[in-house]
């Protein structure tokens, strides 16, 4: 089967890729803001947003629903704000609260609607858990159009907005207007949730906020590469899961997506390098097996003070063996010194410190005595 | 019995139910544990439906709470990584194990009367139709059975250990120091979400759940101080919310679910805007009383500094007094007003002068203390 002559495929793999590049990146401010539920909130609040539309309107028009959704997501982050800042009701209280009063205010009027002898209210139900093959022409090219000037916008504003994600209250005091940019950034947010409603539903939308960003920052520490891991991640698993739902009859898009999507975090926890959990127990392993190096290159390193001119100096295998615990294997320990270049053997068999190994060893030093 | 007093009766317990273990996700601040909780026990759901082909099996409530119970696990053990923040760890969970339960349902299960929307969005009117039937007498609802007894466990629960889900709440770390486990204390409370999640979906879907677990305790939570009082007034509220919905829904002809949780929230914000001291009116009252105040205060000082002074006759008339202390005419007039009634300032002509009151009230004002 030609993957990409079919016309459904093809257009559910380009609005996947858009949507997918579009949560990405801006989930990834969201992540980084500690916002990454506010997309589960955001998502469900938009139904009533998309019934209304639609009542308003009789019309499925992309732009129309895009809108209503939008405008809904985005009264709710405000009703959220209001009872965030104005009672003592917690943030997630707030947040589940708006998610799940919105949303049952979209099931009051998709009851309604479904009540009413209009056959062009159906599909309106396709929005809860998406449906990829749904997507025509008109919705993929209103997609693109809003996710493609969404990330025009955080490339113009990347200073402002990594500053706003990592530390607001400078940019604050470098006179930036932060309540602004934390509108402007939210609102993108809504536009990239609201992108992907039709394609992976209310339901789930949330997991394509959370999941590529929390699968990037397992790759990189770096604003920049994140939110390009992040949008390549949402863009896999977007055009993954869309064509094997589209292809494979009886299986959701949404869900097939997050399955695809927590397979990419799963991945990137275990085997991301530096911080992943496969490295961290290779290092522990080695760091236990390294603990009884120490006191030796210490050894080494005090001996060699006292030579300070001839930092080369040797010293016989004997003398550490006296200041070191009789259990030790010294020699064992200066062998394995050497192979992580940190001591060297001189000729007539002598040990000495490396200069690496001598900054090893200063930094020991140091950190012991910070920590006084 | 009617079937609409019994649908009204098994909203009012299922909300009840809902609201006491609720109080406490409120309170601890993992309200959206609740969300996660009430999506991520489909799964289990469907594998027990799957093993028992029978959908009123209390297997399924059991499999259910316990799969409630993982996702706790799973969140908390991938918060344990610190590779991810916590909202980020509750956000990948349950997204994946409500995807598989879909994805299950809609491959293995399409004709039996367990669809993806009757989990998501529940059905209140069918609920008279499922009949409790022991030895052959038709004693009521099944739901009304099963969601009486959680009622009972849960109160149960919160009465018998009371003291310490109290301390763990407000104090975990004393809570620990004393010799009460927090662990365990945290995992019944899950256990009793996860198992009011599960008895709750089959009658009003999981969105709902979340609706009546936080909406009246956070309502109670502005009305009430106490933990005692806030559960009772929780309870209330949750009563009252499932009643109006349901009138709502009945009048209307729309979703039951929905129309409650919409109730919900129309309960909640009638409590943000008319609490008697938390509310916004409240708040508004509050802050004009102490502009006013300050206002009185200004008054008399400014008074008290032009007194006998050449400046006086200019600084002190009534008319254009409003220039000097750069009011608005109005609030000027409001002001002296209020400094009148309170017989701080009184009138020589077309002067204001401070009274004895008045001067003392100026003088606190300006160093802290009446002078001389």
């Amino acid at each position: 089967m030609d993957l990409f002559g079919d016309y459904t495929l093809r257009m559910v793999a380009v609005g996947s890729a858009v949507l997918g590049a579009t949560s990405g990146a801006l989930g990834s401010f969201a992540y980084l803001r500690r916002q990454s539920l506010l997309g589960d909130a955001v998502s469900h609040a938009a139904l009533p947003g998309i019934a209304l539309a639609f009542m308003l309107t009789s019309s499925k028009a992309p732009l129309v629903m895009l809108i209503g959704a939008a405008l809904a997501g985005w009264l709710a982050t405000l009703v959220m704000g209001v009872v965030v800042s104005r009672s003592r009701v917690p943030f997630d209280s707030a947040l589940g609260m708006v998610l799940a009063v919105f949303f049952g205010f979209g099931l009051v009027l998709l009851t309604h609607i479904q009540k009413q002898p209009d056959a062009a209210q159906a599909g309106l139900d396709s929005f809860l858990f998406g449906q990829a093959a749904s997507l025509l022409r008109r919705d993929v090219v209103t997609m693109s159009v809003l996710g493609v000037a969404a990330l025009v916008i955080v490339a113009v504003m990347w200073k402002e907005f990594k500053l706003l994600s990592f530390d607001p209250e400078f940019a604050a005091s470098l006179g930036m207007p932060v309540r602004r940019l934390d509108g402007l950034l939210t609102l993108l947010l809504v536009v990239a949730i609201v992108i992907g409603l039709q394609t992976v539903g209310v339901v789930l939308m949330s997991a394509m906020i959370v999941a590529p960003a929390a699968a990037a920052r397992q790759w990189s520490r770096r604003l920049a590469p994140m939110v390009a891991i992040a949008a390549g991640v949402g863009i896999f698993s977007g055009v993954t899961g869309s064509v094997a739902s589209a292809l494979i009859p009886k299986l959701p898009t949404g869900p097939t997506i997050v399955l695809v999507l927590s397979t990419v975090v799963v991945v990137s926890l275990v085997g991301a390098p530096q911080r992943g959990l496969l490295w961290r127990w290779i290092r522990l392993g080695d760091l236990r097996h390294g603990t009884d190096l120490d006191p030796i290159l210490m050894h080494l390193y005090a001996l060699s003070m006292q030579h300070e001119d001839d930092p080369g100096h040797g010293h016989p295998v004997a003398v550490l063996r006296t200041m070191s615990p009789s259990e030790t294997d010294v020699g064992s320990a200066l062998e394995r010194l050497a192979d992580r270049g940190l001591a060297i053997r001189t000729e007539g068999g002598l040990w000495a410190p490396t200069p690496i190994g001598c900054r090893e060893a200063r930094r020991r030093v140091e950190r012991e005595t910070e920590g006084s | 019995m009617s079937a609409e007093l019994e649908i009204v009766l098994i909203a009012v317990v299922t909300a009840v139910a809902a609201a006491l273990p609720g109080t406490y996700l409120v309170l601890r601040r993992t309200a959206m544990v609740s969300d996660a909780i009430s999506h991520a026990i489909l799964p289990g759901i469907v594998v027990a439906f799957f093993l028992t082909h029978d959908l009123n099996s209390p297997l399924l409530l059991l499999a259910a709470a316990a799969t409630g119970v993982l996702t706790v696990f799973l969140i908390e053990g991938l918060l344990r990584t610190r590779l991810v923040p916590e909202d980020a760890s509750i956000g990948l969970v349950f997204p994946l194990l409500f995807s598989i339960g879909v994805i299950l349902i809609s491959r293995y299960a399409g004709d039996v009367h367990l669809d993806t929307d009757s989990v998501l969005l529940g059905e209140l009117a069918f609920a008279p139709f499922d009949r409790l039937v022991l030895s052959g007498v038709d004693v009521g609802p099944r739901a009304l059975w099963t969601m009486s007894a959680i009622l009972l466990l849960n109160l149960g629960f919160i009465l018998l250990a009371w003291k310490e889900l109290k301390l763990a709440t407000v104090d975990s770390s004393l809570a620990a120091l004393l010799g009460f486990s927090p662990v365990v204390i945290h995992y019944s409370l899950m256990a009793m979400v996860s198992l009011t999640a599960v008895g709750a979906f089959d009658a009003v879907g999981s969105i709902l759940v979340v609706a009546l677990m936080i909406a009246p305790p956070a309502t109670a939570y502005l009305l009430v101080d106490r933990l005692g009082p806030m559960l009772w007034v929780g309870a209330g509220v949750a009563a009252l919310s499932a009643i109006l919905g349901y009138f709502v829904a009945y009048v209307l002809d729309v979703s039951i679910a929905g129309s409650m949780a919409v109730a919900c929230g129309f309960v909640f914000s009638l409590a943000l805007a008319l609490a008697p001291r938390r509310g916004l009116l409240a708040q508004a009252r509050r802050r004009s009383a102490q502009h006013l105040d300050l206002g009185v205060r200004m008054l008399v000082v400014h008074l008290l500094h032009h007194q006998d002074t050449a400046a006086e006759i200019e600084e002190c008339r009534l008319p254009g007094l409003h220039h000097h202390l750069q009011w608005t005419e109005a609030h000027t007039r409001q002001v002296v007003g209020e400094a009148e009634s309170r017989s701080l300032v009184e009138h020589a002509g077309d002067l204001l002068v401070a009274t004895a009151q008045g001067r003392l009230l100026a003088e606190v004002a300006i160093v802290g203390e009446p002078v001389g």
